[in-house]
């Protein structure tokens, strides 16, 4: 089958010609998740359900060149609990740890052979490495607890000396039971949690989530509404790239680089909180629009203050680019070729430093991007200062992109009132976030309950990639390789 | 020996004790200064220690004497080297207990012991440590003798002293043969310290540590020994930098109290200028690899050999 035969058997997700539907059978779960690769298509999402939300199904979300796709495997067939559905980690390896995980949860199993749990941590049941055999081979554990302020993953290190034979990772400390306290919600207060399944991309989330609610529940987003999602997503962008950017500097051992960047993202992010109310504006993107309108004195202020950190950002990247030492630790660190990053289907911005050039904006053009037209940075070397500079790309890109929306803010109303209709609903969001492409799946009843949520965080995506970067690399670079990717704990495992 | 020099001698082991801390404080403010960030307090490393001497020690059950012995060896250890090195005069009545090659030996059996802790609990972190600390040692100790090799053909002695006083009361030129070596000893404090371009004592990231790797199992205490005999450790190669190439302002042996009095204001003076190069030479670098460790050591090995040539050759 091609994919126009695919799009003929589909149907447009809540009247949504953009995102399609497909209700398939086991067979065709595995043959669409075939097609969908072999036409360059990438898997975004693999989620679950269980009885609770009305039938075990299993959902994968695919970014195609013809839109988002939705396939859905129903599981309350004839077939027995115990029968596993066709997995998909040969074809998308980042969807091994997923369908992991929707075993933990949802207790479905895949036909993948690896069944050590994922997301549940068994007490008392020891979690099984890969060894490396050889001569002098060594393991070093790192975490859960680390020295610093940060957030708890274990490393396994299989070295020789101090280069990296292998890492294994292992998550999950921080599952919260973020899906099974969303049916606990209304679905128009549900929003307010999506934005904190990881806090630095709270913007993402929750926009994620309205796209996901407001398609389901039909409603129509007012232009200025829109805009000022973008402007939001936009500054969340920048303060995040200010923050890592220092964040490189300094565990390359260049403290200067924090101390400017945390300066310029503190900037911000205090402007972020003049014009939205909050320093990470967790509560301001809601259901029908934004939680209130930009003050007329916060834009001037935003406005001033982007121009500065344009300015500045210029000058600190002429330093990262001219000082030896620093690019002698960030060149040829943590390398990810194009064609391994196009097989782990790298995603977000580390897939656009190795060469994928993947972004929501652009391509799926949801509003306002389509008026906005953001230009796609990206880079083919694949290592942290490739990462590093399209960090500094999308930086400029997006200070561009936000004053643009600044100086051109359609009037209007900047929220509406928006109503559950009265049957069971679904729809998805999709929203590229600083990190990656956010997904937000979203099951409501009919009165405006959750039936089912699933945030999907780009990490999932990535975290395996870095299992592959710092092969071959020695033990102190990694922290600067995993710093280059700042995957979230927090939204992984949520 | 006159009653001048011992009071010299206990001056000096009572300056370092206070000083040291006083130092790597000031090391710090100076980097806070040039990241733009504001600074901590000068006595900042003095409250540590003072906290952690409050705290109760926790120990690893496997831990063997050595784990708690070893701070106190490398304490001790940093405290004599601090009464041997000439910071304020020459005439030290402890100084023949060991000359400049015993001090090199003094510092690498510090190291040995701060290796040894650090393994004997059976950490990866603190092997890690040991690991990378035992390279960098190994590296550094010979590019220090050999500048101590250039500073003794040039005064016919090893005794620090005598060659610090030697230097000092020589004519006032500017030699070839020191400029060299004065270039590697700075790249061997920078080591053997735990400063940047070689290790980062600011850092939190377990995986690229070396000197704080070492320390992590230890506590309270212990913990503020070792931090201690850091600090000393600092200011001991500070002094030695100072009795080579900077020798002039401390008592001479023919000296009486004035130029005694005198020395004190002049050794502040160096540690001033030297926290702040120092401090200048960090916020500049970034961290080099590991494996650009040996080749950082081996361009000091190379400084002091060229210092050790332009001696011989041009006996400049």
């Amino acid at each position: 089958m091609t994919l126009k035969t695919w799009l003929a058997a589909s149907a447009p997700l809540a009247e949504d010609p953009a995102i399609r539907y497909l209700r398939v059978g086991a067979e065709e779960w595995r043959r669409l998740a075939e097609d969908v690769a072999a036409s360059g298509g990438r898997l975004l999402a693999l989620w679950g359900q269980d009885a609770t939300a009305g039938h075990p199904a299993v959902f994968a979300a695919y970014h195609t060149a013809a839109g988002l796709w939705v396939g859905e495997l129903r599981r309350d067939g004839p077939e027995s609990a115990d029968d596993p559905y066709p997995g998909v980690q040969d074809l998308y390896p980042f969807a091994g740890r997923m369908q992991r995980a929707i075993r933990d949860l949802q207790g479905l199993r895949s036909t993948d052979p690896d069944l050590r749990p994922w997301l549940r941590h068994p007490p008392g049941e020891a979690y099984e490495f890969v060894r490396v055999e050889g001569d002098g081979v060594h393991e070093i554990p790192v975490g859960p607890v680390h020295a610093g302020i940060i957030e708890p993953g274990h490393f396994r290190f299989s070295v020789v000396g101090e280069k990296v034979l292998r890492l294994e990772e292992r998550l999950g400390y921080v599952h919260k039971g973020i899906e099974q306290r969303f049916v606990e919600f209304d679905a128009l207060d549900g929003c307010r949690l999506a934005a904190r399944v990881s806090g630095d991309s709270a913007v993402a989330f929750s926009w994620a989530y309205c796209i996901a609610l407001e398609s389901q529940w039909r409603a129509r987003i007012p232009r200025r509404a829109l805009w000022l999602r973008a402007l939001a997503l936009e500054l969340e962008r920048v303060a995040n790239h200010l923050g890592d950017l220092g964040a490189l500097g300094n565990d390359a051992g260049f403290a200067f680089g924090l101390a400017q960047f945390s300066r310029l993202k503190e900037l911000v992010l205090r402007a972020t909180e003049t014009a939205f109310g909050q320093r990470y504006p967790m509560d301001w993107v809601v259901p029908g629009g934004v939680a209130r309108d930009l003050p007329a004195a916060a834009a001037a202020a935003l406005d001033r203050c982007l121009a500065d950190v344009v300015a500045e950002s210029a000058v600190l990247r002429g330093i990262y680019d001219e000082h030896a030492g620093v690019r002698d630790r960030f060149t040829g660190t943590g390398t990810i070729a194009p064609e391994l990053a196009a097989r782990l289907g790298l995603a977000g911005l580390a897939g656009r430093a190795s060469g994928q050039a993947h972004d929501l904006r652009a391509d799926l053009r949801y509003a306002p991007y389509e008026e906005l037209r953001p230009a796609v940075c990206g880079a083919v070397a694949g290592d942290v200062a490739a990462r590093v500079a399209v960090r500094f790309d999308e930086l400029l890109e997006s200070c561009r992109l936000a004053r643009r929306i600044l100086a051109g803010l359609p009037a209007g109303d900047s929220r509406v009132a928006i109503v559950p209709p009265a049957s069971d609903e679904f729809g998805i969001g999709a929203v590229e976030g600083w990190r990656g492409p956010v997904l937000v799946a979203l099951a409501t009843a009919a009165g405006g309950r959750i039936r089912r949520c699933h945030p999907h965080d780009p990490s999932w995506q990535n975290w395996p990639a870095i299992e592959h970067a710092v092969i071959d690399n020695i033990v102190p670079d990694f922290p600067l390789i995993n710093k280059s990717f700042n995957l979230s704990y927090s939204g992984h495992d949520s | 020996m006159r009653p001048i020099d011992w009071l010299t001698q206990v001056l000096e082991v009572v300056a370092a004790l206070a000083v040291a801390p006083l130092f790597q404080g000031w090391v710090n403010q100076c980097r806070a200064w040039l990241q733009n960030r504001r600074a901590p307090p000068l006595w900042q490393t003095y409250r540590a220690i003072r906290k952690l001497f409050h705290k109760d020690a926790v120990i690893a059950t496997n831990a063997s004497p050595l784990f708690r012995v070893a701070p106190y060896v490398v304490f001790a250890t940093m405290l004599t080297a601090a009464a041997v090195i000439p910071s304020m005069g020459t005439r030290l009545p402890f100084s023949p207990a060991a000359d400049a090659i015993a001090l090199v030996g003094l510092f690498a059996t510090a190291r040995m012991f701060l290796a040894l802790a650090a393994m004997d609990v059976g950490t990866p972190f603190g092997t890690l440590g040991a690991r990378r600390e035992m390279m960098v040692g190994f590296l550094a100790e010979p590019a220090l003798l050999m500048v101590i090799f250039v500073a003794a053909l040039i005064s016919s002695t090893t005794a620090l002293p005598a060659i610090s006083e030697r230097l000092a009361t020589g004519p006032l030129v500017l030699s070839p043969s020191l400029a060299f070596t004065g270039v590697a000893f700075t790249m061997v404090l920078l080591a053997e310290n735990g400063r940047l371009p070689i290790d980062n004592p600011a850092t939190h990231l377990e995986l690229t540590m070396i000197h704080e790797a070492m320390l992590l199992e230890y506590s309270a205490r212990h913990l503020a020994l070792m931090e201690f005999a850091s600090a000393l450790k600092l200011m001991n190669y500070a002094c030695i930098g100072f009795a080579l190439f900077v020798p002039w302002g401390t008592a001479t042996s023919a000296a009486g109290p004035f130029a005694l009095a005198a020395a004190i204001p002049a050794l502040a003076v160096k540690l001033v200028v030297a926290g702040a190069a120092l401090a200048l030479i960090e916020t500049a670098s970034a961290k080099l690899r590991v494996f650009r460790a040996p080749e950082f050591l081996a361009t000091a090995f190379l400084f002091a050999v060229l210092g050790m040539l332009v001696h011989l050759l041009l006996g400049a």
